[in-house]
């Protein structure tokens, strides 16, 4: 069995009264890329800054890196890149001055030809004294992403990384990404797009503090049962109302010019759908459901609990 | 189509206003609260006609007129004897030190020559490093001389009452000729260390909160000491530019004299500064917002300016605010630039106005690094 990067159980983190993380347990092993989904405040932030030392766990133990998350944050901190949602790094530095002042706090022998080798990789050398604060969003992302990598850590945490940066970019970041899990580096990555979760080697799926569904992408597809027509044509949208609220049908969504009808039960779906079957303009087909779709549904289970 | 002026815009823009003036509390109960608690503060506080100086007397020549000199200057209200002096240095090593205001000293023969007519002399010594505090208590003396012996003076001795019997001679120690600059210029270093080191500090961390940085500083393997000593350390350097500078100025420009050891001075500066920085990195900790570390700093500044003997006499606050003055570093500094520039203060001298900074500075430096959260809980 492969050694285990993060392995934490049963971390709960309450602000007040409100719980925030609720009793979740990871396990990653090494050099594996992890996409953590969920809504918005559903805890995603809140669980990669107990694995990093930036939030004590109110209940809950376990090991990042071997390190312990409760007693160890320091030894933690050494070895793991964290990268913030919003950037975080100093504006009125220069991009230089930025990687300089993290190789400095992590006392990187032969600064200076790590901080020159990283804005050649990066591609900053002829900006590297411009301040961090100019640059677009992208470039931030990826100058963010350089300085977590700096120190050379062994487990990287990402909160939403490519949160408003372009299609462009965001593949070029993943590409890094890839690049960099097969040098054994181990990823934990937070995003809302249903693209870079496919990339992820396993996902894990949060709501309300909770760990609802994990495993890879088919796994997670599959195990939430779900059943998916497409319904392709001329105007398909128009259906719209007199598909809602028809016994069986769960939920609705818009897929380009495609509406993705979904439910559990196969024998009500076929019977809402059947009505349009009939027309000559719509194409009705059973299609595996898209992750979006299982996500969607997920997130409709918790709240109608 | 032209867009006036209107009134419901105004009513959404208010609304709005007085909404995010509410959810602010601190900053509305600073608002509130801060000019109400100062109004009785300085209001009870200041009182620029001090009374009961401390004084000490020096009795060479025990009579049942020194006896009564010292009755008077107790009953004029200005004067509380609070020490006896039994030699002309032990009264001069008191005013050094501070710890008298006045050395009132009744010379050999007194109660001879007063019997003869020969209208002797008390010497009254007053420490003119604040000559505002001194002034009023002088300006009693001469009403004094004639009215202390009058219930002495009966009998054939009372054609001594009808003139002064005895002869006042004040000595302004320090700054003979009462000038105000020599007062104020070196307590301007106090202030303005104050002002700005305080101020700096106290917005070191609240910055890197709202902008955001902080979480990134604290995912770092760097330690709050080592943080706070970072952050502090620059300004110990702008702090001494600042008071090089106003010293530079107070020699050249205001002929402040400086009598004793400028090194001595530089030392205790250090103490001083590093006593306000770490306050201001403890405001740091708690301000949510750089605008609320504005406001703890102008909290912390009004007092340090009118309780601290920067502006109005020290001796002449009631006694809840001298104890509330001596809890600010700036009172003791006061004293330390006072002394040493005017009075030529030694090591010696000064130390009661230095462990009191060095306790200050250990208990703002305990605070901030408690309050330091090295989480984002």
């Amino acid at each position: 069995m492969s050694v285990l990067a993060i392995d934490v159980h049963g971390l709960t983190k309450r602000f007040g009264r409100k719980v925030a993380v609720d009793g979740v347990d990871i396990a990653v092993p090494e050099g594996q890329v992890w996409g953590f989904l969920g809504p918005n405040g559903s805890g995603k932030t809140t669980t990669i800054r107990m694995l990093c030392g930036l939030l004590k766990p109110d209940a809950g133990e376990g090991a990042c890196l071997g390190h312990d998350v409760l007693r160890e944050p320091d030894a933690i901190k050494r070895q793991v890149g964290y990268m913030t949602q919003r950037f975080s790094f100093w504006e009125d530095l220069s991009i230089r001055e930025n990687l300089e002042f993290v190789a400095r706090v992590y006392a990187i022998p032969d600064r200076r030809a790590k901080v020159d080798a990283t804005l050649e990789r990066l591609g900053l050398k002829a900006r590297q004294n411009q301040l961090a604060g100019e640059l677009s969003g992208g470039w931030k992302q990826r100058l963010a992403l350089a300085a977590c990598m700096l120190h050379n850590p062994r487990l990287l945490l990402l909160d939403e990384p490519t949160a408003g940066v372009d299609p462009q970019a965001r593949r070029e970041f993943w590409e890094e990404i890839h690049r960099l899990s097969q040098t054994g580096l181990t990823v934990l990555v937070s995003t809302h797009y249903m693209d870079e979760a496919e990339r992820c080697d396993r996902i894990i799926y949060i709501n309300l503090g909770r760990i609802i569904a994990r495993g890879t992408v088919a796994d997670v597809i599959r195990q939430s049962g779900l059943i998916t027509f497409t319904l392709q044509g001329r105007d398909v949208r128009q259906y719209l109302p007199q598909l809602e609220g028809r016994p069986g049908i769960e939920h609705i969504a818009f897929f380009g010019a495609a509406l993705h009808v979904s439910g559990h039960d196969r024998l009500a779906l076929e019977s809402a759908v059947a009505p349009l079957r009939e027309g000559k303009d719509i194409a009705v087909r059973e299609e595996a459901p898209s992750l979006e779709d299982v996500f969607i549904h997920l997130q409709g289970q918790v709240k109608a609990q | 189509m032209k867009d006036g002026f209107s009134l419901a815009r105004l009513y959404a823009i208010l609304v709005k206003e007085f909404i995010q003036m509410r959810r602010d509390r601190m900053t509305f109960g600073l608002m509130v609260g801060v000019p109400i608690m100062q109004l009785m503060l300085f209001g009870f506080a200041i009182n620029t006609d001090p009374r009961h100086l401390p004084a000490a007397l020096h009795i060479a020549d025990d009579s049942v007129y020194a006896r009564s000199i010292a009755a008077a200057l107790k009953n004029s209200q200005y004067f509380d004897i609070v020490a006896i002096a039994h030699s002309p240095g032990e009264g001069d090593r008191m005013l050094d030190r501070g710890d008298v205001t006045f050395v009132i000293t009744i010379p050999v023969n007194f109660a001879r020559d007063l019997v003869r007519g020969l209208s002797p002399q008390m010497l009254i010594e007053a420490d003119a490093t604040d000559p505002v505090a001194a002034g009023n208590a002088l300006a009693a003396m001469s009403e004094l001389a004639t009215s202390a012996l009058r219930d002495d003076l009966v009998g054939p001795l009372s054609v001594r009452a009808a003139k002064r019997p005895f002869t006042p001679v004040i000595q302004r120690r320090y700054n003979p000729e009462g000038i105000t600059q020599y007062n104020i210029v070196p307590g301007l270093i106090a202030i303005i260390l104050t002002m700005t080191m305080v101020m700096v500090t106290s917005m070191a961390m609240t910055r890197e909160r709202e902008r955001g940085t902080f979480e990134n500083l604290l995912a770092m393997p760097a330690h709050p000491f080592e943080v706070m000593l970072g952050k502090i350390i620059p300004y110990v350097l702008i702090g001494y530019i600042q008071a090089t500078l106003i010293l530079l100025g107070a020699r050249y420009v205001f002929h402040v004299p400086m009598f004793g050891s400028l090194t001595l001075l530089i030392a205790a500066t250090g103490v001083f500064i590093a006593a306000n920085l770490a306050l201001g990195f403890t405001f740091s900790t708690i301000a949510k917002n750089q605008l609320q570390a504005m406001q703890m700093t102008v909290f912390f500044l009004l007092p340090s300016i009118l309780l601290s003997g920067f502006m109005f006499p020290f001796r002449g606050m009631p006694v809840w605010a001298q104890y509330l003055g001596e809890g600010l570093p700036n009172t003791h500094f006061l004293r330390i630039v006072r002394g040493i520039l005017l009075k030529g203060n030694g090591a010696a001298e000064i130390w009661p106005n230095i462990w009191p900074l060095l306790l200050f500075l250990l208990i703002a430096g305990s605070v901030a690094l408690l309050r330091y959260r090295r989480t984002l809980d």
